[in-house]
């Protein structure tokens, strides 16, 4: 049976992307051919080995970095994860720091994770202020930070609106302190370039499966020197990090994945930043009462967000969805949760706007076609929740 | 009956009834979506509603996917507390017993769903309830038993007017849960396993009165229980915990069976007596719903369910002022309980639904109670 209706475009790469053809040829012989265990001796673990080691090596090129500075993780929650409490624990063993600092537009792997370190773990927990489009100002940063600050954690570019933060700015004032910097980067490194000592990071969370990539493989770049504690413990694998075995055909398909993104960034953007502007000023254009959020200019290239006044958020994807548009409100970890998102809130927002918000992503494979589709149905849609909810 | 191409949305919560209809309206090339709603639980016990486990909700999910319909989630927690739970509590601090079945249906799937079906574009919301609706040319609909009468559901229905049952359909009450459990065999269609309960969904499994003792601080109020002459044979230690009807849990010993007869508030005292006195003729019912918007001006004969299990008993409705109706049983009748809905049927046909008001018996004279009566 097919679905009469149900959404035939995708306008949610945000939220994750299809695995590309030829980074699923490049993990086909290592589900049944070469299955050795990495950590074996033999040759069959030796052949593993050396394609774990040469992911290892392409992803440490990439964002310029030491291969031994890469740890594999299974996504990039994970990744967030290991970054702040390892950091934490680390950071109050070695040097008795027990001060977190946080933006309040963090993914929840960073949030959840920040607040645990609170509620169960006695760390204090401070949030930076954010502009109106959700960046973290480096001056606040430098205002909050303190001797004792254990860790400092920005996200590179935001998961619901896209803006893109000053990373390279806040992890100097950072470094000045000796304050492990931690950025989630899963959205970012889907799209911008990554250069780690640029971007003077010491943490960096990556997830594959938003670049093409398959869900549940991730990587954390850790910079040689920066103490963090392991929080899965077991066997010595990725450097005593991260315990496991190692998820080799994963692995390797992460890595060709962000070796095709980087190849292909520009031809990517060029294609799809257009579509998305065009997107953008259509849709600021055709609703009544409707605010682009995020950053005009410093905004993810496939990212357009909106929030729409006395529009309920959660079904408006409803009537997309029925109407054959995959979009989301935001986060997708998200999704139906009738309260307005931690974002809408920093930036700012009143209720009547923040609840009624739309996410559109695009990808790759985003047509010029789907845009117009979109564009057309869009502004019908938004009438009729408009209508039904003032009844 | 809906034209073909129509959409309709289905209320699901990945119980065999619920699948089942979803099944047959998507068998009849009609455009459905699969809806759940998120319930109120008691903080603590999150998610655990009986309504939308998150077992259930998986299953739901898995028969919209192997129906290949949309399906989505709708929360409902603040509206399903404010209204139902609160009705709930509400009712036995005034001394009924309700049944907040009726106000969810009349409230949450009935308007607040409705609502949101109709506003993805659907014409019809449809449930999973064992009834029927005829929806006749005239315009009108009517609402009618199930084909199943050990299944009927049409008592909790009662609660609809034209306005909601126009827009419903109850596409399993053609059928026997014979016929329902075989499709479901037949389609293959991932089913919860779970047995028809009649626990109240939010109870999560704990019984009510433990529910109220947590959740209304101003219910466990202690009084007297006694005789209708007045006469003073215990304690009781809430009117809320007992049921009219209720013979076990009274601790008293008497040779013959002692019921409880009736809650009075004004001395929150709890009548006992015999099974004789138990027994009436008559009721009065208010907050009347004649379901097809007209309130006959005549008496006329009808048969009457004073709760959702009892059997259909014959009898007069007079309406009266204030929208309300008087019944006169043809026989004395057990177990009428304030709070609870009287039904009215015409043959298969649902005519009106009263809440059951409390009985006019003048309060036996007695020697005033201050501790327990002068509360706000």
């Amino acid at each position: 049976m097919i679905s009469k209706f149900s959404s035939k475009i995708y306008l949610d790469y945000a939220a994750t992307t299809p695995v590309d053809e030829r980074v699923l040829e490049t993990m086909a012989p290592y589900f049944i051919e070469h299955f050795g265990n990495p950590s074996s001796i033999h040759k069959f673990g030796q052949k593993t080995d050396a394609a774990v080691e040469k992911s290892r090596r392409t992803m440490a090129e990439i964002i310029n970095c030491l291969p031994g500075e890469i740890i594999f993780t299974s996504c990039g929650s994970e990744s967030d994860n290991l970054a702040l409490r390892g950091a934490a624990h680390a950071a109050r063993k070695f040097r008795n720091a027990n001060h977190i600092l946080i933006s309040p537009v963090e993914h929840p792997a960073v949030t959840n994770t920040a607040n645990q370190l609170f509620k169960e773990f006695g760390f204090d927990l401070e949030y930076l202020p954010v502009n109106e489009f959700g960046q973290v100002s480096p001056v606040d940063v430098a205002d909050k930070i303190r001797k004792d600050t254990a860790v400092v954690s920005v996200v590179h570019a935001n998961n619901e609106i896209g803006s893109v933060n000053p990373i390279s700015d806040i992890g100097q004032i950072c470094a000045d302190y000796d304050v492990p910097f931690h950025t989630d980067s899963v959205q970012a490194a889907a799209h911008l370039p990554i250069d780690v000592k640029k971007l003077n990071v010491d943490l960096m969370a990556f997830g594959a499966h938003k670049f093409y990539g398959p869900k549940g493989i991730g990587a954390l770049y850790k910079r040689k020197g920066t103490d963090i504690l392991p929080t899965q413990t077991g066997g010595g694998q990725e450097f005593g990090l991260r315990a496991g075995t190692s998820n080799v055909a994963y692995i390797v398909g992460q890595a060709e994945a962000f070796r095709l993104a980087e190849d292909e960034r520009e031809a990517r953007h060029d294609k799809m930043i257009p579509m998305r502007d065009h997107l953008i000023s259509q849709v600021l254009e055709s609703i009544p009462d409707t605010k682009l959020t995020g950053h005009p200019t410093e905004r993810l290239p496939n990212n357009a967000s909106f929030v729409f006044r006395g529009v309920d958020g959660n079904e408006l994807l409803m009537l997309l969805d029925v109407e054959g548009f995959a979009c989301s409100s935001g986060s997708a970890c998200k999704t139906g949760n009738p309260e307005p998102s931690d974002v809408t809130k920093a930036i700012g927002l009143s209720e009547d706007w923040a609840l009624g918000s739309l996410r559109v992503s695009l990808g790759k494979s985003t047509t010029k076609d789907e845009i117009s589709k979109f564009i057309e149905i869009l502004p019908k849609v938004v009438a009729r929740n408009r209508s039904t909810r003032s009844k | 009956m809906p034209k073909k191409e129509t959409k309709i949305v289905v209320a699901m919560s990945g119980g065999v009834d619920s699948s089942v209809a979803a099944a047959l309206l998507v068998e009849q090339d009609y455009e459905v979506i699969g809806i759940m709603l998120r319930l109120w639980s008691e903080p603590g016990l999150e998610t655990s509603n009986r309504c939308c486990t998150p077992a259930s909700l998986a299953i739901a999910k898995q028969v919209a996917e192997q129906l290949c319909i949309p399906f989505y989630v709708i929360d409902a927690k603040d509206i399903f507390r404010d209204v139902v739970v609160q009705y709930f509590i509400d009712g036995y601090a005034q001394g009924l017993t309700p049944n907040p079945c009726l106000i969810c249906n009349k409230q949450i799937r009935w308007e607040f769903l409705l609502n949101k079906a109709l506003s993805l574009g659907a014409e019809y919301l449809a449930t999973g309830h064992y009834a029927r609706v005829d929806h006749i040319r005239s315009g009108k609909a009517r609402l009618l038993q199930a084909v199943d009468k050990s299944k009927d559901q049409s008592y909790v229905l009662g609660v609809l007017n034209q306005g909601q049952l126009k827009h419903a359909l109850f596409p399993v009450g053609i059928l026997t849960k014979k016929e329902v459990r075989k499709l479901a065999q037949k389609d293959n269609l991932a089913i919860a396993n779970t047995k028809d309960s009649q626990d109240l969904c939010f109870l999560a499994g704990s019984d009510y009165g433990s529910f109220l003792r947590r959740n209304s601080s101003c219910i466990e109020k202690p009084g007297p229980i006694m005789m209708r002459d007045g006469k003073v044979v215990g304690r009781h230690t809430g009117l809320a915990f007992y049921t009219i009807g209720q013979r076990k849990r009274l601790g008293i010993s008497s040779p013959n069976p002692l019921y409880v007869l009736e809650k009075v508030m004004v001395n929150n005292s709890l009548i006992i007596g015999s099974s004789e006195e138990l027994g009436r003729r008559e009721l009065v019912a208010g907050r009347v719903n004649w379901v097809s918007g007209n309130t006959p001006e005549k008496p006329f004969k009808a048969k009457i369910k004073i709760r959702y299990k009892a059997p259909l008993v014959p009898g007069e409705v007079t309406p009266i002022e204030n929208n309300r109706f008087i019944v006169k049983f043809e026989k004395t009748l057990r177990g009428i309980t304030p709070g609870q809905a009287a039904v009215i049927y015409k043959g298969e046909e649902v005519v009106a639904s009263g809440i059951i008001e409390v009985e006019h018996i003048p309060a036996p004279e007695v020697i005033p109670i201050k501790l327990s009566s002068e509360e706000p």
